[in-house]
């Protein structure tokens, strides 16, 4: 068997990751909206003898160094050095998507470029001419629908078929340029597989590889003139515009002999957008689409789902409990599985509603209207401090912060990307929903979906009050810039939509089985036994009611400082979702609907209210602190950030607790 | 002119692209060169950004950033 690897590279959106998951059958997370794969992903898939590892570059314009993907994927090409690429280009946008091809071109690497959307092509009655754009590439050219499938066995098949590497010969003038840098660094030890690719970052004023090559002063001098006949040659006063006018020179040549146009009309994407995007109704209809997503997943629909799910659970949790009353088990063991039902159960009955929440977010995607959500905000954004495209991070952070907080390197700046890191997890995230239900159907019965409403708002009120001390405070100045490609609006595909709920079911049903099950059965050993290790059925007398009362005092300016809660908000950095069962088993030994009729006694409305508003904003759970030390690089980074979101949370709790004091 | 006059709907050509090295950069390698044509589209319903079309397709840029394309009318 021969293993291969390549690497798939294209521009943001043409369809990398659809093409991935079509290759390799995984189910990678795939949207319409320029930036989706943030970290490079793998997949293996077989053809004849050849055992090929596919790698997911992110999606990048160019192959310079001014933004992370762009760093990550040239580093992938330049160190671990792919057997072959798949350059994949937007067939409806060929001009922009060969600008990269021609930079891939320059590697000298074994490529074959995939058009694709076939389909869309064909709609908008486009031709292209794919023999002849791949003689003019010297490279082979296959037309692919991702989507469909379509075309995919030939590219795999001419992938492997054609493995000879080959450049891309430029107008004589810049072959000229280029060799007169060949033969400069001729004596510099350097990587010569990428011969060309050098030579022509050089001709770029690539900074990097300049460095890189410890040239000398007088080496330098000689780059410089080459750079500025270069420059003279082409008309043109700096060198950064003179090669990109060679290269899309270069393009334009080969699309006029190979794409055939209808007749200029204006695109279905931008009629919608005249209406999405119109002055007057733009923002009107983005709230609009706001409140259709939470009313539809909150309110009597996505109720109606979740007490489907509750039936079921009971259903098993009774007859379960049924049959261990009669087969005489055990009456700790009797007390530590109904424990177990109803924490994991109260948690699995939110999923319908995690799913709707992430149907919206996924069709919004897909369609195209993140970027334009993105496109209408930013002015609004940027009053705090925050870039337009922060709104696709904190959009997603209303399902999970944790894809939240990666997808929050589409920004290119860094303060912008901090900050959005930092303010991402205040909008609230769907695990933190069964808290609000919880509270808000004892507390306010009659206008819970209201009250669980308000919560959102409050979250998003948070947001903009810290992004304001933060821009006053900490993030000064910022560079943040807001080049956003808007894509065509696309269906979304039932495929893709069903694949990003299924993988969302899953990783919501094995955190049910795992870390959940575990906070659970834990949480019960300590309330179940006391110090000394003896079964007690008086919780108060247990381990964790010790450790719980240690520190309960700290929130009693909260309206809570009772221990029951302070471990719940504890077991809630593990899982937003335990909270919920963790207060089911400190205050009623694991009965949730007991805990509807004890909770009033506990809590008062307003202290109820302060309670939601800490788990609104305290420091999100443990996954979404993994991710964020890993997305900023920072450690520093992230306990501060946690830090300053818990304390916003206390401060804000007590403030709610006072006020709710006055009335 | 710059690209940030022309607000209303309109055909532009690039003559020129300014300022610090990274968004220029950024900008023409999305195709904003010298001599392409630009068609403003729509602004954005807060007066900021613009939506413009180049090279047959869409993209999206602050007023900031509009600042730093010279550009000339066809």
């Amino acid at each position: 068997m021969k293993r291969e690897t390549v690497a798939l590279v294209g521009n943001p959106n043409s369809g990398k990751t659809t093409l991935f998951n079509r290759l390799t059958g995984s189910k990678q997370h795939v949207g319409n909206w320029p930036g989706v794969t943030i970290e490079k992903k793998e997949g293996v898939f077989h053809y004849e003898e050849h055992e090929i590892t596919l790698v997911d570059l992110p999606g990048i314009y160019s192959l310079s160094t001014y933004s992370m993907e762009e760093v990550v994927s040239r580093d992938f090409i330049m160190n671990e050095h792919p057997d072959l690429i798949i350059d994949i280009v937007d067939g409806t946008n060929l001009e922009r998507n060969l600008y990269l091809s021609m930079q891939l071109k320059e590697l000298g690497l074994p490529m074959v470029i995939a058009v694709n959307m076939l389909d869309e092509l064909a709609q908008k009655g486009i031709t292209v001419d794919i023999d002849r754009l791949g003689r003019e590439l010297n490279t082979p050219v296959v037309a692919i629908s991702a989507k469909s499938g379509e075309g995919t066995q030939k590219l795999v098949h001419d992938l492997m078929e054609n493995t000879y590497p080959s450049t891309f010969t430029y107008d004589e003038g810049t072959e000229k340029c280029l060799a007169e840098i060949r033969e400069l660094i001729q004596p510099i030890e350097h990587d010569t597989t990428h011969e060309k690719f050098y030579d022509a970052k050089l001709l770029e004023d690539d900074v990097l590889f300049a460095r890189q090559l410890k040239m000398s002063p007088a080496q330098y001098q000689r780059l410089y003139e080459i750079q500025q006949e270069f420059c003279a040659a082409r008309g043109q006063k700096d060198i950064d515009m003179a090669i990109a006018d060679t290269r899309y020179e270069a393009i334009g040549r080969i699309i006029r002999e190979c794409v055939h146009h209808p007749a200029e009309t204006r695109s279905m994407s931008d009629r919608i957008d005249d209406i999405l995007c119109n002055k007057y109704l733009g923002i009107p209809m983005f709230f609009v689409i706001l409140f259709t997503m939470f009313a539809v997943t909150f309110g009597p629909f996505g109720e109606w789902l979740k007490s489907l799910i509750e039936i079921l659970i009971t259903w098993i949790s009774s007859s379960t409990v049924a049959w261990m009353v009669s087969a005489n088990v055990n009456p700790v063991v009797q007390d530590l599985v109904k424990t177990v039902f109803s924490g994991v159960g109260s948690v699995l009955s939110f999923m319908p509603q995690i799913m709707l929440l992430f149907l919206f977010l996924s069709v919004m995607e897909d369609s195209g209207y993140m970027s334009r959500a993105a496109f209408l905000m930013d002015a609004m954004l940027r009053k705090i401090g925050l870039n337009g495209k922060a709104f696709i991070p904190m959009l997603m952070g209303f399902g999970c912060s944790v894809p939240g907080i990666m997808a929050s390197r589409v920004l290119e700046n860094d303060e912008d990307r901090k900050m959005t890191m930092i303010l991402t997890p205040f909008m609230s995230c769907g695990a933190k929903l069964p808290v609000y239900a919880l509270l808000a159907g004892v507390f306010f019965p009659k206008q819970a979906g209201l009250a669980i409403f308000a919560m959102y708002v409050l979250g998003i009120v948070m947001a903009i009050l810290c992004g304001f001390l933060l821009k006053k405070t900490v993030f000064k100045n910022s560079g943040s810039t807001f080049i956003l490609e808007l894509p065509p609006y696309r269906w979304p595909s039932l495929r893709n939509t069903a694949a990003h709920m299924w993988e969302k079911a899953k990783g919501f049903l094995i955190k049910a089985g795992t870390i959940i099950l575990m906070c659970t059965v834990v949480l019960w050993a300590l309330t179940s036994f006391t110090f000394t290790l003896q079964y007690t059925e008086d919780a108060s007398l247990s381990i964790i009611a010790g450790i719980g009362k240690a520190i309960a005092w700290i929130f009693i300016p909260c309206g809570f400082g009772h221990w029951q809660s302070v471990i719940s908000l504890i077991s809630g950095f593990i899982a937003k979702e335990s909270v919920v069962s963790s207060m089911a088993v400190l205050y009623t030994g694991g009965d949730v609907n007991a805990l509807s009729v004890i909770l009033p006694t506990i809590f008062s409305t307003r202290s109820a209210v302060a309670f939601m508003t800490f788990t609104l904003l305290y420091s999100p759970c443990v996954a979404a602190v993994a991710t964020m030390r890993k997305e900023s690089g920072s450690a520093a980074f992230t306990l501060k950030t946690i830090l300053f979101q818990t304390g916003v949370a206390y401060v804000t709790a007590a403030v709610v607790y006072l006020i709710g004091g006055l009335f | 002119m710059k690209l940030l006059d022309c607000r209303g709907n309109g055909k532009v050509r690039v003559v020129y692209v300014e300022g610090e090295r990274s968004i220029r950069k950024r900008l023409i390698d999305m195709g904003i060169t010298t001599g392409t044509e630009i068609i403003v589209r729509r602004i954005a319903p807060m007066g900021d950004p613009m939506e413009i079309e180049i090279r047959g397709y869409e993209l999206s840029l602050r007023k900031e950033e509009a600042e730093r394309i010279e550009v000339e009318p066809e």
